[in-house]
């Protein structure tokens, strides 16, 4: 999370925004940071994978429907949750949806065009990628796209069975699921 | 309840390990490693000197300086040679131009944006040509003899070719105040490798006056600092021209574009600094596309101003008395003069950038003008062509005058000893010295006249800076006012953004905001 705000502010204040750093130090951390980044990407995904933690973020249709109609109305009336959480399935459709989205769509993009950027934007490459204007707007593209859903993001912790359940449950990894009988999975949350 | 080791788990967890990776990530992100250093023997200071007083042939009486240059010629034989197949004696090279194929351009006989083309100046111009006595189309470029060597080795610093005889030093006819005749025992005796005198007193003083040409070469750099150039400063490494200009056979390395139209015998920064200089990725990844001097050259004219515009067409105003008039700027520097027109002069300039791959075009005597302003040079390169960098220049913009008729650019003689002789100098009578001109050069004129804009673009070399003066990346990574404004065929970060993108990404995020805002709201109510 801090990374990611470090990224979006440095990215940003390259973008030629705002100044905050100055120009020299956000594009020395923007690089660090991305790499910091790629670092924690890697271990997370090993994670996932022996865990079979991966499997929380493979999309479904299946309540997608109930899920939205409690955002968007349910909430308001104060009723339950329409999903319950286990071991492998710690997501409702609609986080599944989004966080694979940013998994497989933003976070890739903005890697290979990071990258891209920092080490095979001249022309003289074998394969000209045109300055990577392409890259540049896909690049910044995405980083809209993380800032709009950090702020959902952050909002929707506040939308567990109390304001602060879902925080406690990202930092603690356990989560209590009110009125149900299979309590307290263990679901360790990587604090990015 | 949680346990004591869950409450610590949790601690490390959510506090140590983020705060960690940050710290690790800006620390290492503002880790910066020091640039390189060279050492480097010079050039000036590793050639063997002879003690040439002892030679009983420099006792001679000599008369003439053509005597000298035989003198040396019988020890140093082989060596007019060398000389006489180079630029500084032919004034042109025979240059492979694309569009033109093989052509033989050079200072001889192209266009300048200064007092416009040397052929017909002869007098005044080949002063500066390291011969004696290119007075007219009669000069023998094939007798060794006429070969000045002393300009370049004299190190007595009192041997001068006299203003006005096309190389020629004073004799006992012309010598005046100013121009004595030569002690050429004592100056043939104290011969040495060239220093910064022997080069700078034509090369900081082309086109009629101190820095007039360049804006990065002129007379504070016979002794300066290092705030003014870091290499010639003399409190630094106090390098003279050859230590760069390294010279075998008399082939003097480096180019000035202003004449040169390949990319051959040049000098590069690289070739001492290495092409990672900085030790530092995100820097040394810059010289792909960026030459050192742009950042390092930030301003030129550092000491004394150089002529940013010269406008020939305002020339030949008389005043009351029917007398040549001489105006000066508030720097003391000349802003009009009847024999020369009306003149721009500036001081710590800031450079204009282009794409440059070390490969130009001239505009020759026979061209048409087709585009204007008239580029008296024209500077290849651009983002895509693997060789090219982008080079600070100094533009040096002028208006001169042309045949509208023929659309060519006309020669105009400007320089003689006496009035009468259609010089414009002397009688500040345009046509006349356009007839003269013309006729010198064997050119075509239709009689009429006008005066049309012109540019010659000079890449800047010399006045670098300290580090500490070096541009900053904002400079031009920037969306106010970059200095790189003029280059749009790629993108710049911190310059160039896509207004759509920008837009609709904000207004993405505007939309998040109030999204949750009212979904806050609501869920309160």
């Amino acid at each position: 999370m801090l990374l990611v705000m470090l990224l979006t502010i440095t990215g940003f204040e390259i973008h030629g925004n705002f100044e905050i750093m100055g120009f020299e130090n956000s594009v020395r951390i923007h690089s660090a940071a991305a790499w910091s980044f790629m670092g924690l990407a890697v271990v997370s995904i090993f994670w996932m994978i022996v865990t079979k933690q991966y499997l929380n973020f493979i999309p479904t249709t299946d309540k997608l429907k109930e899920q939205l109609q409690y955002y968007t109305s349910g909430i308001f009336k104060g009723i339950a949750h329409p999903t319950h959480k286990t071991l492998y399935n710690k997501l409702n459709p609609l986080q599944r949806i989004v966080y694979a989205g940013l998994l497989i769509l933003i976070f890739p993009v903005q890697i290979i065009t990071g990258l891209g950027y920092m080490y095979y934007h001249y022309p003289e490459n074998p394969i000209d990628a045109d300055g990577l204007l392409l890259a540049v707007n896909a690049h910044t593209i995405g980083a809209f796209m993380v800032v709009a859903f950090v702020i959902v993001h952050v909002y929707m912790t506040t939308t567990g069975h109390s304001v602060s359940a879902n925080v406690k449950a990202m930092i603690s990894g356990y989560e209590k699921e009110p009125d149900t009988e299979n309590t307290t999975e263990e679901s360790t949350t990587k604090n990015q | 309840m949680k346990s004591t080791l869950e409450k610590i788990t949790s601690f490390i967890v959510v506090i140590v390990l983020p705060a960690l990776v940050i710290y690790l990530t800006i620390f290492f992100a503002l880790r910066k490693s020091e640039p390189l250093r060279i050492e480097i023997p010079l050039m000036s200071e590793t050639i063997a000197q002879v003690d040439h007083s002892q030679f009983a042939i420099l006792q001679q009486n000599f008369t003439d300086p053509r005597e000298v240059t035989a003198a040396c010629l019988s020890c140093h034989n082989k060596r007019d040679d060398e000389l006489m197949q180079s630029s500084h004696w032919l004034w042109e090279r025979e240059v492979n131009i694309p569009g033109r194929g093989i052509v033989k351009i050079g200072k001889k006989d192209i266009h300048n944006n200064f007092c416009t083309g040397a052929q017909g100046n002869n007098g005044s111009c080949m002063r500066c040509h390291i011969g004696y006595g290119w007075e007219d189309k009669s000069f023998d470029f094939n007798n060794p003899n006429n070969i000045d060597c002393l300009v370049c080795h004299d190190k007595t610093d009192t041997y001068f070719k006299q203003k006005g005889y096309a190389g020629m030093p004073a004799t006992p006819e012309t010598a005046n105040a100013e121009f004595k005749v030569p002690d050429y025992n004592y100056i043939a005796q104290n011969v040495g490798y060239p220093d910064r005198d022997n080069c700078g007193v034509c090369h900081f003083y082309g086109g009629g006056g101190n820095n007039v040409k360049h804006g990065d070469l002129e007379e504070a750099l016979f002794n300066t600092n290092r705030k003014v150039d870091v290499h010639m400063g003399t409190d630094g490494p106090n390098m003279v021209c050859i230590d760069c200009h390294k010279t075998e056979k008399h082939n003097i390395t480096g180019r000035s574009y202003s004449v040169s139209a390949e990319n051959t015998n040049r000098i590069s920064c690289e070739g001492c600094h290495t092409d990672r200089p900085h030790q530092d990725y995100i820097l040394d990844y810059h010289n792909h596309k960026v030459a050192c001097q742009t950042c390092h050259i930030p301003v030129y004219a550092k000491v004394n101003a150089t002529v940013m515009y010269w406008d020939w067409s305002k020339a030949g105003r008389r005043d009351e008395n029917g007398n040549p008039i001489k105006e000066y700027d508030a720097d003391h520097n000349y802003s009009y003069l009847s024999i020369k027109g009306r003149f721009v002069y500036d001081d710590n300039v800031k450079p204009e950038y282009v794409w440059f791959n070390g490969t130009a075009d001239h505009f020759f005597t026979s061209d048409s003008i087709t585009t204007v302003p008239v580029q008296i040079n024209t500077l290849f390169g651009d983002y895509r062509d693997t060789n090219s960098k982008i080079w600070p220049v100094k533009i040096h913009r002028g208006r001169q005058a042309y045949d509208p008729v023929t659309k060519q650019l006309l020669s105009v003689k400007i320089f003689a000893h006496n009035k009468g002789e259609g010089a414009f100098w002397e009688d500040l009578d345009w046509p006349e010295a356009i007839r003269h001109g013309m006729e010198y050069n064997e050119r075509y004129w239709s009689g009429e006249y006008d005066f049309v804009d012109t540019e010659v673009t000079w890449p800047l070399n010399h006045m670098v800076s300290v580090k500490e003066e070096t541009m900053s990346c904002t400079e031009c990574h920037t969306r106010d006012r970059s200095r790189l404004d003029g280059l749009t065929d790629f993108y710049l970060p911190g310059r160039d953004y896509n207004k759509w993108i920008d837009y609709s990404g904000f207004a993405i995020i505007i939309l998040s905001l109030i999204g949750v805002i009212v979904h806050a709201v609501l869920r309160i109510f």
